[in-house]
């Protein structure tokens, strides 16, 4: 499978504790472990099993993901800004890889 | 007792689908039971109430592969009262489990949105948890055209 690609889209900057929407999508097919090939075997489970993001190293948001997350899983979620820094978004595959991606947010006034 | 041909034919018909239903019926109830069992694992004990928390789902469903879906729970999102987690409940799908968000104050607001498969029409429900131990729940019922689960 291609790597798994991660899109975030954060507003660069933001008012001192303004609460932002933040959405991210990931392309990964999220294998069930429910479907079978032709031969009838089961196609193993390969989904992202954890998402989550953090501001400046604190996790505010996680997400548990179950095999019913459509494929590509999109989140959409807020967080409240108290400064400038950045967000770090996390996924954590099946096999254990992770694929990260960084955004800055600049605090104005 | 004798059967003539015909009658045994159509027992054995009669038979054969009784079989396919209660094959078709058994994971579905078994998941429904998983889901109430989730729920309550969730909750810790407590019983879940209606209010605070809202599920946004489509009512009817095309494709059952994305289905967009979104909770909403009511709370101030400060240090002393927030919301900690909410998980999502397919119990007509084969695994019940959908997802579970987990927030912290710093979230600002208690709002998510995804997008889940769904096997066939069914209630999705959503239950959340404040940081008190108070389990809020909410219930739609959405209507699926083509099953998300693949063949």
């Amino acid at each position: 499978m291609a790597s798994a690609k991660p899109r975030v889209k954060v507003p660069k900057t933001a008012a001192k504790d303004e609460v932002i929407t933040i959405k991210t999508l990931i392309s990964h097919k999220m294998e069930s472990g429910q479907r079978k090939d032709k031969e009838g075997n089961i196609i193993p489970r390969k989904i992202i099993n954890k998402f989550s993001a953090a501001f400046n190293g604190t996790q505010v948001f996680k997400v548990d993901l179950e095999p019913a997350i459509s494929a590509n899983p999109y989140f959409e979620f807020n967080m409240r800004v108290p400064e400038s820094g950045k967000i770090t978004f996390t996924w954590v595959d099946d096999d254990g890889s992770t694929y990260t991606e960084e955004k800055s947010i600049e605090v104005s006034g | 007792m004798t059967f003539t041909r015909r009658e045994a034919l159509g027992l054995g018909a009669g038979a054969a689908v009784f079989l396919a239903t209660g094959l078709r019926v058994e994971p579905a109830a078994a998941s429904a039971e998983e889901a109430m069992k989730m729920v309550m694992d969730f909750a810790g004990g407590k019983e879940p109430t209606a209010g605070k928390i809202t599920l946004s789902a489509p009512e009817i469903a095309e494709n059952g592969n994305t289905v967009p879906i979104s909770v909403s729970v009511d709370s101030p999102m400060t240090d002393d009262d927030y919301v900690e987690s909410v998980m999502v409940v397919a119990a007509g799908n084969p695994r019940p489990g959908v997802a579970t968000f987990n927030f912290s104050p710093m979230s600002g607001v208690a709002e998510a949105s995804t997008r889940m498969r769904l096997a066939k029409t069914q209630k999705v429900m959503a239950v959340a948890k404040m940081n008190s131990g108070a389990v809020f729940m909410d219930a739609k019922e959405v209507k699926v055209t083509i099953g998300g689960c693949g063949g």
